[in-house]
């Protein structure tokens, strides 16, 4: 059976890497001895698929993973027996069961919340939050993307789907995902931009918030909602298993 | 929501790999530091993915940590890109745990690893602000420990150290700390301290000792400097493995390291008695921690790392008296939960074969053999006894459960080696391609695939090899070469490959393996010159170091081609390892001659570890 679970990535493990994080729930599920499924093979290996990597540095408290379990308990017990083997710093906050054809959290991701913060040393909030709206207000934002591969100019501004003051921070909601990922520093090198100001790189810090699918209806939701809360355990079939695979063969 | 960092979120940011000095992995100890009188910095003087892969740390860092008034913490080697920025800014290196500065510490203890780490050593001294040379310490300063295989000899170090630590450090730590806490106590000075240590059995204070040379520079004598200071120091080791502490609970690492599992130490020492190899020597007498034990701390330490994958750790692993059992166990017991059974180099024999066709995959790993050398001959001058039957016979076996790969290890630049033995690596090659190839074409998995590497022979101390000469740079790349080309000529040159190592640092580690307290300033000197990470080829810098030697006025060849006579004193004679100089000088003669040593378990030679009262020394006479 597939589930999701939702957790956080927090503190001084903002800088472990992606692959880093991966490991760590490899281990930290043997750890605590929770029935999570191998592929078959001469060296088999969990079977496990992250939604949408965090960058370096960054924090979270909305990130997803996909994992195939052969048993489970309710939710709560879950989250309180992986917790055990974890560390503060990535904690899980929900662990739900997903219907057998729901799309697999990486393929889904549509979009993400950030908060922005000023990092002391650098520029003022006041510099920066009143002028949201004329930011948003253009036409187009242009700016230069790079990546490993290319460079090129490209407007970002359809893919900023809001921005606005909270908490004396800038919350952003943003596309995100393989087709039109928006990281929110290039966003914040815009702004920059746009205030005539010098972009500096270690100015902001980003925390992200939650992560979303898009509804058939065009609506955007947690990507926790594609799964059920379980109340009762569930214990996979294999035989069933088998015969569903028949069945939708045939 | 922030664990504090020592160095800012923009250095981390831009660094390689910042998961290397957050510290924060699990299983890493926490303590209050008003509950504690000692704060201890354990180093490994490398990069993270190195030293959080070395066993010896992790059992002291828990042995240290299970002293309720102590804490022991970890620092490694900071990569040349944060070297840098820390230099620049004056950054003070700090412990990965508490993220202080180093020099906050009451101890700094440094494991001795390799020769080739030893301008690591002065960069986290440096790096840390505390005086590079012992002399200049203030009262205040950390006390700066050495430990591991290279304190077997110390003496290129010697000025950089305030204590050594000879032997395995499960045995004279309590008695050191007790001692310091005396010193914390303001009843100590540091000078008195160090003095007072110098009593405790397997600690050397270098300081507390002058050394006199010959005209010709070998040594005269060693004079001691203060009453307190002994003779001779005794290595010490332990005797009940069974008995000792071992971490159940190691810590898990979130980057990966290059030993990204569990370890289980199954034995120390070695039975075999290679006329090259130091450990073989300095470990005796092999000592084995008892089956039960292993399979408990398997358990306990694969239930709380999470780990995938499990393995054996000694030398020569064939020889541990308990090894069917035990590896049966893990197969039966960790297999189905999906663990990976690492093993260790096996003789090859129906055994072996059949756990490596149950937990490896026969079309993807390959056989291993450890021959040293090229011929019989060559292989009774080391003392390795491997013969070439066996070997065929190995291999011929594995070739018949499906297996087609085959590595063999070899040193070359031995004692008394010649062209012959030289050639004789290729032509054992060719012999295994030629016994895959009798068995029928139907039959075959395919092409035999050998690989052969050879390494540099850097005679160590407290060997039969100890005075030997060492190959220059030009007769090891010659010897390479010759092995290639006699490869080249046999008629199964397609299924064979030869590969060796650089000998650039071979000479080098030849140089600090044998050499002297006057070697100090030449690593002070290469160090200020640039020269760190002298094992990674990519930072290594040999026309720096060529440019301290010669200011320094030092002759390479008197530490590497010369050979000593059999009077000479080593500087490292005053460390009592057991093991006789006695016995070893008639180990060298008999080298000369050709002549085999019996291994321990068939029958006792005499080397003098007997005087330990334990181990393999004693087995069936209780």
């Amino acid at each position: 059976m597939k589930v999701r679970i939702k957790f956080t990535k927090t503190g001084s493990l903002r800088f472990i890497g992606h692959l880093d994080v991966m490991r760590y729930f490899q281990k930290a599920f043997r750890r605590s001895k929770v029935d999570i499924a191998y592929s078959k093979g001469f060296s088999p290996h969990q079977l496990i698929s992250f939604a949408a990597p965090l960058g370096i540095g960054l924090t979270s408290e909305g990130e997803y993973l996909d994992a195939e379990f052969l048993k489970v308990q309710d939710t709560k017990t879950m989250i309180e027996t992986i917790n055990k083997a974890m560390v503060e710093e990535i904690q899980v906050l929900d662990f739900r069961l997903l219907s057998e054809d729901a799309d697999n959290a990486m393929s889904s991701v549509a979009a993400a919340d950030y908060l922005v913060d000023f990092r002391e040393g650098y520029y003022l909030p006041e510099e920066f939050l009143g002028y949201m709206k004329e930011f948003l207000n253009q036409e187009e934002i242009r700016i230069l993307k790079k990546s490993k591969k290319s460079e090129q100019v490209v407007d970002i501004r359809p893919f900023i789907y809001e921005m606005e003051e909270k908490e004396n921070k800038i919350f952003l909601k943003v596309s995100t995902g393989s087709v039109d990922n928006l990281k929110p520093n290039l966003v914040m090198e815009a702004f920059s931009h746009f205030l005539s100001k010098e972009y500096n790189e270690f100015a902001f810090t980003y925390h992200r918030v939650e992560t979303y699918m898009r509804k058939e209806d065009g609506t955007l939701v947690p990507l926790i909602e594609a799964g059920r809360v379980i109340e009762e355990p569930v214990l996979v079939d294999l035989e069933l298993t088998k015969e569903d695979e028949t069945d939708s063969n045939s | 929501m922030g664990n504090k960092l020592a160095l800012s979120d923009e250095i981390l940011m831009s660094i390689e790999k910042p998961a290397r000095y957050i510290g924060n992995e699990v299983n890493m100890v926490k303590k209050d530091l008003n509950d504690i009188d000692i704060r201890f910095v354990m180093c490994f003087p490398d990069v993270y993915e190195i030293g959080m892969s070395h066993l010896g740390i992790q059992i002291l860092y828990d042995m240290f940590n299970r002293r309720e008034d102590t804490y022991c913490e970890r620092v490694y080697s900071p990569w040349p890109d944060l070297h840098k920025i820390m230099k620049e800014r004056n950054i003070p290196l700090f412990a990965l745990e508490s993220q202080d500065p180093i020099k906050c510490f009451d101890f700094l203890g440094i494991t001795l690893q390799y020769e080739m780490c030893y301008t690591n050593i002065l960069q986290i001294l440096d790096l840390s602000q505390i005086a590079i040379y012992s002399k200049d310490r203030k009262e205040e300063d950390p006390i700066v420990i050495g430990g591991g295989p290279c304190t077997y000899n110390p003496e290129p170090l010697a000025d950089f150290f305030d204590l050594f630590y000879i032997g395995e450090g499960e045995i004279s730590y309590n008695q050191l700390l007790d001692l310091y806490k005396e010193k914390k106590a303001g009843t100590l000075t540091r000078k008195e301290f160090l003095e007072a240590a110098a009593s405790i059995p397997g600690i050397y204070v270098p300081s507390l000792y002058e050394v006199i040379y010959h005209e010709d520079g070998t040594m005269k004598e060693r004079v001691a400097l203060s009453e307190k200071a002994p003779a001779t120091v005794m290595k010490q080791l332990v005797l009940e493995m069974t008995d000792a502490v071992y971490p159940t609970k190691p810590l898990v690492p979130y980057m990966k390291v290059t030993q990204d599992r569990v370890v289980l130490e199954i034995q120390r020492g070695c039975i075999r008695g290679c006329r090259f190899c130091q450990a073989g020597m300095i470990y005796r007498p092999v000592r084995e921690r008892s089956v039960e034990r292993l399979k408990y701390l398997a358990k306990e330490m694969l239930d709380n790392t999470g780990h995938e994958e499990i393995s054996l750790s000694s030398l020569s692993s064939s020889d541990y008296s308990e090894l069917k059992e035990l590896v049966y166990f893990l197969i039966d017991e960790f297999k189905e939960k999906k663990i990976n059974i690492s093993l260790p180099s096996l003789r090859i024999d129906a055994f072996s074969l059949d756990v490596m066709s149950k937990v490896q995959d026969i079309k993807k790993s390959s056989l291993t053999f450890a021959p040293e050398g090229g011929t019989q001959r060559m292989r009774n001058i080391i003392n390795k006894g491997l013969t070439e039957e066996t070997i065929l016979e190995g291999a011929m076996k594995a070739f018949q459960g499906g297996w087609n790969k085959v590595k063999l290890y070899f040193m070359l630049g031995q004692p008394f080696e010649e062209t012959e033995d030289v050639e004789g690596i290729a032509l054992l090659c060719e012999r295994i391609a030629e016994e895959y190839y009798t068995i029928p074409k139907s039959e075959r998995n395919g092409k035999v695939a050998i690989t052969a590497s050879a390494s540099f022979f850097v005679p160590k101390p407290f060997t039969p090899f100890q005075w030997a000469r060492m190959n220059t740079g030009e007769e090891f790349l010659e010897k390479a070469k010759t092995v290639n080309a006699k490869m080249k000529e046999q008629l199964n040159k397609k299924s064979m490959k030869f590969n060796w190592h650089d000998s650039k640092t071979s000479v080098l580690e030849g140089v600090f393996a044998r050499g002297d307290r006057r070697l100090s300033k030449l690593i002070y000197d290469a160090y200020q010159k640039g020269c760190i990470f002298d094992s990674w080829s990519e930072y290594f810098q040999p026309d720096l170091w060529d440019e301290a030697i010669n200011e320094n006025g030092i002759d390479v060849s008197f530490y590497t081609t010369r050979e000593r006579s059999e009077e000479e004193i080593f500087p490292w004679d005053f460390i009592d390892i057991g093991v006789t100089k006695k016995f070893l000088l008639n180990e060298w003669k008999k080298a000369k001659e050709g002549e085999i040593t019996k291994n321990c378990k068939a029958g006792c030679s005499g080397c003098g570890a007997m005087k330990f009262g334990g181990g393999v020394c004693y087995e069936g006479k209780n």
